[in-house]
């Protein structure tokens, strides 16, 4: 262990006090966004739980039911946008690993606004089925389900805000430490709400076409 | 969109009318009329000595660990104050109200409260006292201590720590608003559903619990997110896990529990918030709710949220154990994989709070089993304890006599809670006061580990050691009155009393439940002594002067600065050798060796900001409560708003310059140990202010 082999040292030769010793803001601030990523990727996981309890047929309460609600060929397409959106995304980190200010720039404003194709589609079938009757308040089922689906919706508007930050800021300030580090974690976050898309087509709109 | 509530509503105070202000109450008055004489004198003061710059400038707006630490002890110690009050009316209640010709006065048949207001008593004493009191507490000593432990200048986002303070001060402030506004909830402390539905509950007493919780929930993942990045990442060269201090360990394993369970809670709190605000059936008894999802969901935080309160306190005996035995601490790394045992094994346990809700018998098996394997790592930890005391130079000073007394109640709440996993005897002791008086020996020994750590770390924080003799008989009275109240509280149990009872049945249980006012009046008692402690220590201050190691004999890495300690923590950053590296710099002689050369050190820059986040927060908590939708819309944009603001502010650090440094550090040395200054007490000689 460390603290026997530490006694071993010489005291007197071994220097007391650092130097020259600093802490790489970076990658501290992108550790901390991966911890806050683990505790909303506990929230996703307590709402899938959520989801899984209340996902029974006598949950629905007689009301609409999971084919009714869950249709995979539009889920298909809101993958497909949101996909295209971390893509986009992915080519802005390529710029900004070349330093290009207006590539960053550019990419960025394309993943912006296929999210916002994405939110279209989304909130068009949310629409729809709110309209049709299915909405959050007639059962248990139908509860978990919004909540889930407006969850990750959420995180989709909290992702296109940031970008609209990060743009400006990219365009004023530069491609300073700060505004690397919110890029990287922004990349992070972009991501993570993908791979949560990921697992709700799965649960939701795959498992919905089968049971 | 929002379901219809029954009752007036004004789109200027919502819900809020005159007829909710309690002043028909003679207890809420007598204790509105406390609150507000304590402020005005307080703010009286503040005035009189001048010092609302000072508090403006070197606290409010403080983004150092050390002073955030502060005022989350403060906010602890308040809320304890607080908590504990609502215990004395509990007891007060119960020994009035036994049997059916007890005398009833101020509206209640019987005792001097009404069932409806001792309800929300239970309610906000659990609920303070966990959430507003053991957890800032908590929280504050990491704040402080974690830093030092590792030799960094500051927690890894200092501006992230100040929001998760005033986060938390926001909820404690929305409990204590709703003694005066409105009432409390009248659930428990966890909630029982569906009784949290709004059918059940269409007042504003569960919205409060609920968005208070929120708050301080948020907060305290925040804090975690915080201390796992830096002590992860901020650790001074050398400082690798092997020779990590034990504290910080035990700081390291509650906060993989807050991180990981905490969001647990916040989901199940949001939940209930669609189903009161929106309609939602998650938790509701018709329609395909669930409301062993609440349960199951809630305990999923709720028992892990017990041990991450409990590991920062067995890292606090942890520390002062081997200081007053003037010995390492035997076993380490049995120690660390204990701590990370219990947070690992915390995730599965949770079901034992609910053994009697109807699981297969094969369930409540496994859980009955999870729950005594906590016993393991807890019994490695007494034994490392006992071990590092056998044939130590034992020194009985009050830390050491606090953290000796808090294995003392581990024993007896140890072994209780062994009892209660049994399933099968879980079904006889199921909410009765066995239970209550088991879990009260847990929390007990967490406050014990607090007293003692709080007395060990003084004058590290403050410069100057606790006076001992008014210490010591607050310690001896606070120790007799827990056996007082909590012996009979046991035997009541096992005589089969349940929990929350505003009316007392049974006689013959009477004088047991008399013996507890007794205890509780020793409790009162005690506190005066505390207070004199406080005021004798603060007095004497010049003559309990300490110097770097306060102790003589401590070991760790934040005895090798000075007292108070400045605010840059250390001048140069040590260069860490052994695991106890203040003994082994003794033990070589080192000890004394000073920095040759000075480096410019960067700062964080006070803010405004998230005092400012604090205060939006509560006016959005207390817009939902209400229902002034102006108020969420006015306090979310707002809050909105800062956020981004922040993010455009470009001049958020300083550099402090060699030479300052070098300056400073010599105005320190110069400093006469006896020199009674009264700039001593927040935090150093004038050089040591911010900004100075």
């Amino acid at each position: 262990m460390s603290a026997t082999t530490s006694g071993t040292l010489d005291a007197k030769k071994s220097p007391m006090w650092s130097s020259g010793h600093g802490h790489d803001v970076i990658s501290t601030k992108t550790l901390g966004f991966w911890l806050y990523l683990l505790g909303d990727a506990m929230m996703f996981t307590a709402l899938f739980a959520a989801y899984a309890v209340l996902g029974h047929a006598f949950n629905a309460a007689g009301g609409p039911w999971i084919r009714t609600v869950a249709h995979a060929g539009v889920a298909f397409r809101e993958t497909a946008w949101l996909f295209a959106s971390v893509l986009a995304y992915g080519f802005a980190m390529m710029a900004l690993k070349k330093g290009n200010r207006g590539g960053v720039l550019l990419w960025i404003t394309a993943a912006l606004l296929i999210a916002l194709g994405f939110l279209a589609v989304d909130g068009h079938e949310v629409m729809a089925l709110f309209r049709m009757g299915a909405v959050p308040e007639r059962s248990g089922f139908l509860s978990a389900f919004f909540t889930l689906v407006l969850y990750h919706g959420l995180h989709v508007v909290v992702g296109i805000a940031w970008m609209l930050v990060m743009l400006v800021q990219v365009a004023s300030a530069g491609l300073t430490e700060k505004v690397v580090y919110r890029l990287l974690n922004l990349r992070l976050f972009w991501h993570f709400q993908a791979v949560m898309w990921v697992f709700m087509f799965t649960f939701l709109y795959l498992r919905g076409a089968i049971v | 969109m929002f379901v219809h509530i029954d009752g007036p509503w004004s789109p200027l105070l919502g819900r809020l009318a005159l007829s909710e202000i309690p002043y028909n109450n003679p207890i809420l008055i007598g204790t509105f009329a406390f609150a507000a004489l304590l402020a005005v004198v307080l703010v009286g003061l503040v005035t009189y000595l001048g010092l609302w710059r000072t508090i403006w400038r070197d606290w409010l707006t403080s983004v150092d660990h050390k002073k955030i630490g502060i005022m989350y002890i403060l906010i602890g110690l308040v809320m304890l104050f607080r908590g504990f009050m609502d215990a004395v009316m509990m007891r007060a209640q119960q020994a009035m109200a036994v049997g059916p010709h007890s005398a009833g006065y101020l509206d209640s048949p019987h005792g001097y409260l009404t069932p409806y207001h001792f309800d929300q008593i239970y309610t906000a004493h659990g609920t303070i006292m966990i959430l507003f009191a053991a957890t800032p507490l908590l929280v504050g000593i990491m704040n402080i201590l974690v830093p030092l432990q590792i030799g960094a200048r500051d927690m890894a986002y200092p501006y992230l720590n100040a929001v998760s303070l005033w986060l938390t001060a926001a909820g404690a402030a929305l409990v204590m608003a709703s003694l005066f506004i409105g009432d409390f909830a009248h659930a428990g402390w966890f909630g029982i559903v569906p009784v949290m539905e709004l059918p059940y509950s269409p007042g504003v007493g569960v919205d409060y619990w609920m968005w208070a919780f929120q708050l301080s929930a948020v907060g305290t993942t925040l804090g975690g997110i915080n201390l796992l990045a830096t002590i992860v990442k901020m650790r001074a060269p050398g400082m690798t896990w092997g020779r990590l201090p034990i504290f910080t360990w035990a700081s390291l394993s509650a906060n993989l529990i807050s991180l990981s369970t905490f969001p647990v809670v916040t989901v199940a709190l949001a939940l209930l918030a669609l189903d009161r605000y929106f309609g939602t059936h998650f938790y509701t008894a018709g329609l395909g709710g669930n409301l062993m999802l609440y349960n199951d969901l809630f305990w999923i935080w709720g028992h892990p949220e017990v041990y991450f309160v409990i590991l920062p306190a067995f890292g606090m005996i942890s520390e002062i154990v081997p200081t007053f035995s003037e010995k390492p601490l035997f076993g380490y790394l049995g120690m660390v994989l204990a701590s990370l045992g219990i947070a690992g094994v915390s995730w599965g346990v949770w079901l034992h709070h609910f053994f009697t809700m109807a699981a297969s018998p094969a369930v409540n098996a496994f859980f009955s089993i999870t729950t005594m394997a906590v016993g393991i790592p807890t019994g490695v930890k007494v034994f490392n304890w006992a071990f590092t005391m056998f044939r130590g130079r034992l020194r009985f000073e009050l830390p050491m006599m606090w953290a000796s007394a808090a294995l003392f109640f581990l024993l007896v709440g140890g072994l209780t809670g062994m009892m209660n996993a049994f399933a099968t005897n879980d079904y006889m002791v199921h909410n009765s006061v066995f239970v209550v008086a088991h879990f009260h020996m847990m929390l007990l020994l967490i406050v014990y580990a607090i007293f003692g750590g709080v007395n060990y770390w003084f004058p590290k924080v403050f410069g100057f050691r606790l006076e001992q003799r008014f210490g010591k008989m607050f310690f001896w009275l606070f120790t007799a009155g827990t056996a007082v109240v909590f012996i009979p509280m046991f035997t009541l149990g096992f005589m089969g009393m349940t929990r929350r009872l505003a009316y007392v049945a049974f006689p013959q249980w009477g004088p047991l439940l008399d013996i507890e006012v007794v205890g509780i009046a020793i409790y009162v008692l005690s506190a005066v002594f505390l207070v004199a402690q406080l005021y004798v220590s603060f007095r004497d201050r010049a003559k309990n002067r300490a110097g770097l190691d306060a102790w003589e004999t401590s070991r760790s890495l934040e005895w090798m600065t000075h007292s108070p300690v400045p605010f840059y923590n250390f001048a140069v950053t040590p260069e860490v050798h052994a695991r106890d590296e203040r003994a082994w710099r003794v033990a070589r002689g080192v000890d004394t060796v000073r920095p040759e050369r000075y480096e410019d050190i960067h700062m964080p820059r006070n803010t405004a900001i998230p005092l400012w986040l604090g205060v939006l927060s509560f006016g959005l908590a207390f817009g939902l409560v209400w229902r002034m939708w102006w108020l969420v819309e006015v306090c979310a944009v707002a809050i909105i708003a800062l956020v981004v603001i922040r993010s455009f502010d470009h001049d958020t650090d300083y550099t402090i310059a060699a030479k300052e440094i070098e300056r400073m550090e010599r105005a320190i040395r110069d400093v006469p140990s006896g020199r009674p200054a009264a700039d001593d007490v927040i935090g150093g000689v004038p050089a040591f202010r911010q900004g100075v």
